[in-house]
């Protein structure tokens, strides 16, 4: 058999051939994944014929818009029969959805807060940031007050000075501990606020008027009230939650039950009642002549709604940490507030991310809920807009706008817990 | 004697409350604005424009309204107020005058302690179709889908509309005007029912309204007025006689453009009672004597105020209907001026 012919080894590797053509590429990544057998095949035609039609529908619409025209009747004459939307009317009242009635000569005033509130946000959303720029972020609730309130400087200062006055009782009786101190630091500069800071505000303003002009709380709409509602309500029921939530896991009874009825009966009403609460029922019990701020008693409300909800969330964290941190912190021979500060706090809070920033994403969307007691929130403004001659009919526009705006918010918070838990992550699963 | 005490703590308390009552004039004086409860946001009634200059029929009174009491029809902070909250604003103080398309009714009157200070609009519920469908009475909806608004008097009417004309219909609750629109323009329905003015701004509002019909029957009575708290009697007069001056005025032909040359002096003796040439008649309602002429100058007499927001010179073109006056076979009558 093998006379005369002997065996050829080939001397070199042959090069490595292409894969079949329906091995490679777009062809293998279609059939692997959308074809792979008749069900998924059907699925994947059906789709396509799916987002064909949206597409086919929709694309006159978006590429006809009309970006200028003073009313619907005119866009409806410059399309002539054709389908297109108007986005005029967003080039018309894109200022009322973004300020509402705020004064237009004064709109570089919530710009430049919402810029500050993004430079005093930095230090406490990334760590690298120095820390010194903290202080700012300290200063800056007062700073937004002024500047989208307006009136005098002095006022949210002999505020700041309260919490210095606070400060120094506390540091000076700190000796009779730290119950006793906390309460008189409290009692101290609750007394500034009521007795002292009226007149030095008046005096201070005499001597040195720093005041822009007033802004009143029914001039304000659009994104600017739901930002000003949600930003308040979000930082202030963070710290609030963290307090509620150690209160109802303390072992003083008295705390725990307040904390826990206080939970309860806010969980257990809508925000709608609370709402409704705070435009309807607070007027009747004030006396008559008593101007509280609608926006002030709103930003309360929500304030409280959140505080609940973020106690619950913080409860959870708290309660998935094993009870092992507890009793290795006490071993260290750290104290209560210490032990929850090193040790139990950044552990339980980094649990509890996902469902802080999903309360925070449900509080700021839940401001359009004002539109019930008369806010003019963007919501109640594209009916407002809705309402005139030159708008009516007109839906889908404005909701496009108002959807977008939200969503990028929305989006934002949560791509930042996304980062957030990606740099926090310490465990190896 | 105890009898006796009692009664007088009683009257003092009473006087006291009165008197922590009286004076709304007074307290609007001191603000120096005139809070005004309106709605947010209805299509000829009351909307903020691109400025936020709120413009519409309800605004045009409270602006009447602020010019006769305080010399200035801008001087009105327009409270935007919904169906649940508008009561509540009134009774607590928040607004002076609640002008918000309010309908007066027996139970609002009695039972929630309002004072209605005169009709400006009489409103009805009809019917609009497509003219397509071919119908032209109401009385022939039998078996019709209608898009009707939950939860208000409207459905309640239709109910009752329907049953006593032995007819069915098929509801289609929608939750509010701007849905029921959409759904009407859809097809999902053959009717929407609404207010008379809400159906013909609506209709304004269509890419062909030529295409659709309001239909000739009217179904409720609509009587649409500012409000005013009870127990201040003054305050009522101020907001119900200022409403009679903007009607006289169309009556007596004192318009916009003339009140400032007529107030000079004319010879009709009404002109010259309402507009404070003779008979110092402001003075009885706590006002100067040119009250009425202010409230007349702010946007014109009603004649004018119903055209410019919800008659020929809007795209709406409401008739005035019953809202004409008594002399041209409407509605409206102004009490004497005397």
């Amino acid at each position: 058999m093998i006379d005369g012919n002997p065996a050829f080894v080939r001397g070199e590797l042959l090069p490595a051939r292409e894969p079949p053509a329906g091995e490679k590429g777009l062809l293998k990544l279609c059939r692997e994944n959308f074809f792979r057998d008749w069900l998924s095949a059907l699925l994947t035609v059906a789709s396509l014929i799916a987002v064909l039609l949206i597409v086919h529908s929709l694309s006159p619409w978006l590429f006809n818009a009309v970006w200028n025209a003073r009313s619907l009747n005119e866009c409806r004459e410059i399309l002539n029969g054709a389908e297109g939307a108007c986005f005029a009317v967003i080039r018309d009242r894109w200022a009322q959805l973004l300020f509402g009635f705020y004064p237009p000569t004064q709109y570089w005033r919530p710009v430049l807060a919402f810029g500050l509130m993004l430079a005093a946000l930095a230090p406490i959303l990334f760590p690298s940031v120095p820390r010194r720029f903290l202080l700012f972020s300290t200063v800056f609730p007062g700073l937004g007050y002024w500047l989208i309130w307006g009136g005098s400087l002095w006022l949210p200062l002999t505020a700041y000075i309260g919490l210095a006055v606070g400060g120094i009782a506390m540091r000076l009786t700190a000796r009779l501990g730290g119950g006793i101190a906390a309460g008189l630091a409290f009692i101290s500069a609750l007394t500034w606020w009521l007795v002292a800071s009226g007149p030095v505000t008046t005096a201070l303003a005499q001597l040195l008027p720093l005041a822009l002009a007033t802004v009143t709380s029914r001039e304000m709409g659009g994104f600017l009230l739901s930002i000003v509602i949600g930003v308040t309500g979000i930082s202030l029921s963070l710290p609030l939650g963290i307090v509620l939530a150690l209160g109802r896991r303390s072992t003083m009874p008295l705390v725990m039950m307040l904390s826990v009825v206080f939970i309860e009966f806010i969980r257990g009403v809508p925000l709608i009642t609370l709402l409704f609460t705070a435009s309807l029922l607070l007027n009747s019990f004030l006396p008559p002549g008593t101007n509280f701020d609608l926006i002030l008693r709103v930003i309360i409300m929500v304030t409280l709604f959140a505080t609940a909800y973020m106690a619950e969330v913080i409860r959870g964290g708290l309660a998935a940490l094993p009870q092992g941190q507890h009793e290795a912190a006490e071993a260290l021979g750290l104290d209560y507030w210490k032990a929850q500060r090193l040790v139990i706090m950044p552990q339980a809070l980094k649990i509890s991310i996902p469902g802080i920033v999903n309360s925070f994403i449900g509080l700021f969307k839940d401001t359009t809920l004002v539109v019930f007691i008369g806010l003019l929130d963007p919501i109640a403004l594209s009916n407002s807009i809705r309402a005139t001659t030159d708008w009516q009919g007109i839906y889908w526009e404005l909701f496009i706008f108002i959807g977008g705006l939200f969503f990028l918010l929305c989006f934002g918070m949560s791509r930042y817990s996304m980062h957030l838990e990606r740099r926090l992550k310490t465990d190896h699963r | 004697m105890k009898k006796t005490t009692f009664l007088s703590v009683l009257g003092a308390v009473a006087l006291l409350s009165s008197a922590a009552m009286a004076g709304t004039l007074e307290e609007v004086k001191a603000r120096g604005q005139l809070n005004c409860g309106v709605s947010s946001g209805t299509a000829g009634f009351s909307a903020p424009d691109a400025k936020g200059v709120w413009q519409g029929f309800d605004v045009a009174f409270c602006r009447a309204v602020a010019a006769a009491v305080l010399g200035d029809p801008m001087k009105v902070e327009f409270v935007p107020t919904t169906g649940q909250t508008r009561f509540t604003a009134l009774a607590s103080g928040e607004i002076d005058l609640l002008s918000r398309a309010t309908t007066w009714t027996f139970s609002r009157d009695t039972d929630l302690k309002l004072t209605f200070a005169g009709t400006n609009f009489y409103d009805g519920q009809a019917f609009m179709v497509k003219k397509a469908l071919g119908v032209t009475s109401a009385k022939k909806l039998n078996g019709a889908t209608v898009c009707i608004q939950s939860g208000t008097t409207t459905e309640l009417n239709l109910a009752e509309y329907f049953r006593s004309n032995k007819m069915s219909y098929e509801p289609v609750p929608v939750d509010s005007s701007a849905e029921g629109e959409r759904q009407y323009q859809a097809g999902a329905c053959d009717v929407y029912t609404s207010d008379g003015s809400n159906l013909a701004s609506v209709r304004a509002s269509f890419k062909n309204p030529e295409d659709h019909l309001i239909l000739p029957e009217i179904i409720s009575k609509e009587p649409l007025g500012p409000v005013v708290r009870q127990g201040n009697e003054q305050w009522a007069d101020i907001v119900h006689w200022t409403l009679n001056a903007l009607l006289e005025a169309e009556e007596l032909g004192v318009t916009k453009s003339n009140v400032d040359q007529l107030a000079a002096g004319s010879d009709n003796p009404e002109t010259n009672r309402l507009l404070g040439k003779e008979d110092d008649l402001g003075k009885m309602l706590g006002l100067d004597a040119e009250w009425a002429k202010r409230a007349i100058a702010a946007s014109g007499n009603y004649g004018e105020i119903f055209a410019d927001n919800l008659g020929g010179n809007t795209p709406i073109r409401i008739e005035r209907g019953l809202n004409a006056l008594w002399t041209k076979g409407g509605l409206m009558y102004a009490q004497p001026f005397r």
